[in-house]
């Protein structure tokens, strides 16, 4: 039983006794089968609602402004929801849109979801809602002890504020609600928490905010929390007054107890307790239920309130970036690869001094992988891959250092060197690769806000 | 003796945010996962010394008996994406973990 056409509208509350969101896909971009995505719909969702964003791919994209999606793919699974938005008068809600959830990222996604409504002809009451902060009203906010750690120990600073490129906030389900209270029929929203996204409609329609927001966190990640478990999929959860289902739209899949269980598991540092905006969600209580082959049906979870804090990223900017890549096959610099290494280090040091740049040497075969948690001390690969690495202030410079550093590292010499002509081989022509900007997250902390909205606007635009 | 990946059906690692890391055991039934709970295999000098890092680290060592699962999580040394970092989604740092010997009871 669907509230159909209801956004922006008053919901009675007898006539909702639940309530159907699909989630297309776990991140927007990732590519909706079409076959999930029909059958799906032929359940009649309320609205669709996806998560397009993450700081999972690391500092980068924040700082840059580019999403790390590719436009075409999200222009197809986006005309895809709208498509059915269009036919069904459904919202569609988004949420971290353009990955990083600032403000160029937000505009990025805009003139994507803009490009289809004038090419297919769509019109939608359609809402932004930004989500960078001012880093005076940040730095108001420090100065008043509202900013504590958060993961890490190192309090904020005006200085860090300062040199952020970029701060966004994770706003909750609070400002999408005010969105759809303004008649908007698609939400592109910046930086969000994830599961508030899905769990918007289902807590403005009056279901309990933990059962929505739990199902909003097993239905961020799409269909990761069915099995088997590989692409980029759909889920269906179905929320009523006591529990809510999921279940996979994919013929092919189930949600198993186990699947749904294990997906509390990942990427959260506790799989008990889910701290948002306003408060955290706790699973001690929580039983999950196999009620059909292919559906399990949640309940028990409860929240436990806490005072608003909104989680703050932010990078800034550590310099350019130059690599190369390189290997070595020789058994001989193999057996001296530190002493090497360090060599090559004062070569660039007797000629750029040791200030102002970062050489960096990634070992494959020794610590690559693992780096300062790696506990093995001995190489027995018989090869060793290694990428050097220069960040410096500018381009030019981290390109000049890493030119020295790759021609130190292929012939300079050691102990009882043979391969005269070359200590490495290197893949590529050419050989020196500019990585451009590199950023570093600097800001992983709360702020203590007094109301919900007071970070996020809303605002209406032209579809 | 057998390790950790011997008797588990999962031994995965994932950044929780980009400051932490988080290790999670899946094991294949109850009977498994009831097994290795008894044994206390697990404890923050242990997992210390698998990666080399201090305990105070290791932030949270929780079993999760819905999934009959074990999820261990300690701080990055370097935040994801970090100058000198290796692995951005810290998806690769399970093995230590995996290959963790246990004394495990002959016949289960």
């Amino acid at each position: 039983m669907g509230v159909r056409g209801a956004a922006g509208g008053q919901l009675s509350e007898a006539s909702i006794h639940r309530m159907t969101v699909l989630a297309p896909e776990g991140m927007l971009g990732y590519g909706i089968p079409v076959r999930s995505m029909e059958e799906g719909l032929a359940r009649n969702p309320d609205v669709l609602a996806v998560d397009a964003g993450s700081t999972d791919p690391g500092p980068y994209y924040l700082g840059a402004g580019v999403p790390y999606t590719s436009r075409r793919a999200v222009k197809r699974d986006l005309a895809m929801m709208l498509e059915a938005a269009n036919a069904r008068r459904i919202p569609v809600l988004i949420g971290s849109a353009g990955g990083g959830g600032g403000r160029p990222h937000v505009a990025w996604l805009v003139d994507v979801y803009r490009e289809i409504c004038r090419e297919r002809g769509y019109r939608f009451r359609t809402a932004t809602i930004q989500a960078e902060i001012d880093k005076a009203w940040l730095q108001a906010k420090m100065a008043a002890g509202r900013v504590t750690p958060l993961d890490i120990s190192d309090p904020l600073t005006a200085e860090t504020i300062d040199a952020a490129t970029r701060i966004v906030a994770q706003m909750g389900d609070e400002p999408f609600q005010a969105a759809l209270d303004l008649g908007a029929e698609v939400v592109i929203a910046g930086r969000a928490c994830d599961a508030s996204v899905i769990a918007a409609l289902p807590i403005r329609a009056g279901f309990d905010r933990a059962l929505a927001i739990h199902m909003g966190k097993i239905l961020e990640c799409g269909g990761a929390a069915a099995y088997p478990r590989h692409g980029s999929d759909s889920l269906l959860g179905v929320i009523d007054g006591e529990s809510f289902t999921v279940e996979p739209p994919n013929p092919d899949k189930i949600c198993s107890v186990a699947s749904v269980a294990a997906h509390s598991l990942y990427e959260r540092s506790d799989p008990y307790r889910l701290a948002l905006p306003g408060g955290a969600i706790d699973l001690t209580r929580t039983t999950f239920e196999q009620i059909t082959p292919r559906a399990v049906q949640v309940r028990g979870t409860r929240f436990a309130p806490a005072p608003y804090t909104f989680k703050l990223e932010g990078v800034r900017r550590a310099g350019f970036r130059t690599i190369t890549v390189a290997g070595t096959r020789d058994p001989i610099l193999i057996s001296q690869i530190d002493a090497y290494l360090e060599n090559v280090r004062n070569r660039v040091r007797e000629v750029y001094g040791s200030d102002g740049y970062r050489l960096l040497f990634h070992v494959y075969g020794r610590d690559g992988v693992m780096g300062g948690l790696e506990t093995a001390k001995e190489i027995r690969s018989h090869e060793l891959g290694l990428v050097i690495e220069v960040v410096a202030d500018d381009a030019e410079t981290s390109a000049a250092i890493l030119a020295l550093s790759r021609s130190a590292a292929l012939h300079s010499t050691y102990p009882g060197r043979k391969a005269i002509a070359g200590n490495l081989a290197f893949p590529f022509s050419p050989s020196d690769l500019r990585a451009g900007e590199a950023f570093e997250f600097t800001i992983h902390h709360l702020v203590e806000v007094a109301d919900p909205l007071e970070l996020f606007r809303v605002e209406m635009i032209d579809s | 003796m057998r390790t950790i990946g011997d008797v588990a059906q999962f031994v995965t690692s994932k950044n929780a945010g980009p400051f932490l890391l988080t290790l999670d055991i899946v094991f294949p039934d109850e009977a498994t996962y009831r097994t290795f709970k008894s044994l206390k295999p697990l404890d923050r000098h242990v997992i210390a010394g698998l990666y080399g890092i201090p305990e105070t680290d290791i932030l949270k060592i929780i079993e999760f008996d819905p999934a009959y699962a074990v999820k261990v999580t300690m701080r990055r040394p370097l935040g994801s994406g970090a100058l000198g970092e290796t692995d951005v989604y810290g998806a690769q740092q399970h093995v230590p973990l995996m290959l963790h010997e246990i004394d495990w009871p002959e016949g289960r």
